[in-house]
């Protein structure tokens, strides 16, 4: 029950990793406060919480991504209009 | 029908870059610089995978020229749902001349070899700035072709294009088989996720050589220089009217 969960979080942990390498404000910006927010959340054990919090972390990749695209979209406008 | 869809994608310097001209002035710096698939090639891509997902098409096939390093390019393309991919090998000296005449000649001997009915690629690349592949392959095939396309959609046997000109936007309906260029509204090009990643690594790559195709790469252009544009001028103020006339007068320009 608990295992499958971390699995989910694990893969979580990877997908931001991994997005954030092209963080503008830096990758090792974005993955030191990464590591800041799971480590924060370590002890959590209750799997309703646990579940909560990835959806969180999915919310972010979201978040991400449409950053990525509207900063691409945006230079590229004002470039080539 | 063979329901096949070629797709160009370039390797270009990321756009986010700063680029830096080399000090012989002979180009720009590409060792250590990071590179990424060309924003347009990336829209041209996600238009393709988008009509196989709704069955308008059955394969969709990433082509790629260069040297080894746009494997990775083409791996991106498959990660983000092409079929396989097609890597057709110059390097060297030859990458370093290669212009839109030449990738024009290798995609139109492709076309015709794999039996493609359409070929998607992007308008420009964001570091040539040609904006002349898509024409050149569309003219040596013989086929249409709808470039700068904000709309792509399937209509009974023909391709309805809505193409983004300078007064607005212009709607087309051409043949199939046809060449079409994508611009920046096409579509939201999807982010290649992890898992994905993975699966387009047991995804197949052929590779071709140009000789192959029949295809001569030499190019009759020659870059001369590369120059940074001039640095801007600081601006200066001026307290009235009087002083701006007088400053213009200096400048000559009155």
């Amino acid at each position: 029950m608990a295992n499958s969960l971390r699995a989910e979080v694990v893969q979580l942990y990877k997908t931001l990793l991994f997005l954030g390498r092209e963080y503008p404000k830096g990758a090792d910006y974005f993955r030191d406060r990464l590591r800041a927010a799971f480590a924060k959340n370590k002890d959590v054990s209750d799997p309703e919480k646990i579940k909560e919090l990835i959806s969180r972390g999915e919310f972010v990749v979201k978040e991400l991504e449409a950053l990525y695209y509207l900063r691409k979209y945006r230079a590229l406008k004002k470039r080539y209009y | 029908m063979s329901g096949r869809v070629l797709v160009g994608v370039k390797r270009v310097i990321d756009y986010a870059v700063k680029i830096r001209v080399k000090p012989d002035r002979t180009g720009v710096v590409t060792d250590g610089v990071k590179h990424s698939m060309n924003p347009f090639c990336e829209i041209a891509v996600e238009e393709a995978v988008k009509l196989k997902e709704k069955k308008l098409v059955k394969e969709v096939v990433a082509v790629s020229c260069g040297p080894q390093q746009v494997q990775e390019t083409i791996r991106t393309a498959l990660a983000m749902g092409a079929d396989r991919g097609i890597h057709v090998e110059v390097s060297g000296k030859d990458y370093e001349t290669l212009g839109p005449l030449q990738v024009s000649k290798i995609f139109a001997a492709l076309a015709k070899k794999e039996q493609a009915d359409l070929i998607i690629l992007g308008k420009q690349a964001i570091d040539d700035d040609c904006n002349q592949t898509g024409q050149m392959t569309a003219a040596l095939l013989d086929w249409p072709q709808g470039t700068f396309a904000s709309e792509v959609s399937f209509e009974a046997d023909k391709l309805k294009v809505v193409r983004e000109i300078d007064g607005g936007l212009e709607t087309i309906k051409i043949n199939l088989p046809a060449v079409v260029t994508a611009d920046l509204r096409l579509n939201t090009p999807r982010y290649a996720t992890l898992p994905n990643i993975m699966k387009a690594k047991k995804k197949k790559i052929a590779n071709v050589k140009p000789a192959d195709l029949g295809v001569d790469v030499c190019s009759r252009l020659e870059v001369l220089k590369v120059d940074e544009p001039p640095q801007r001028q600081a601006g200066v103020k001026v307290e009235t009217v009087e002083d701006l006339v007088g400053k213009l007068k200096e400048a000559g320009r009155v």
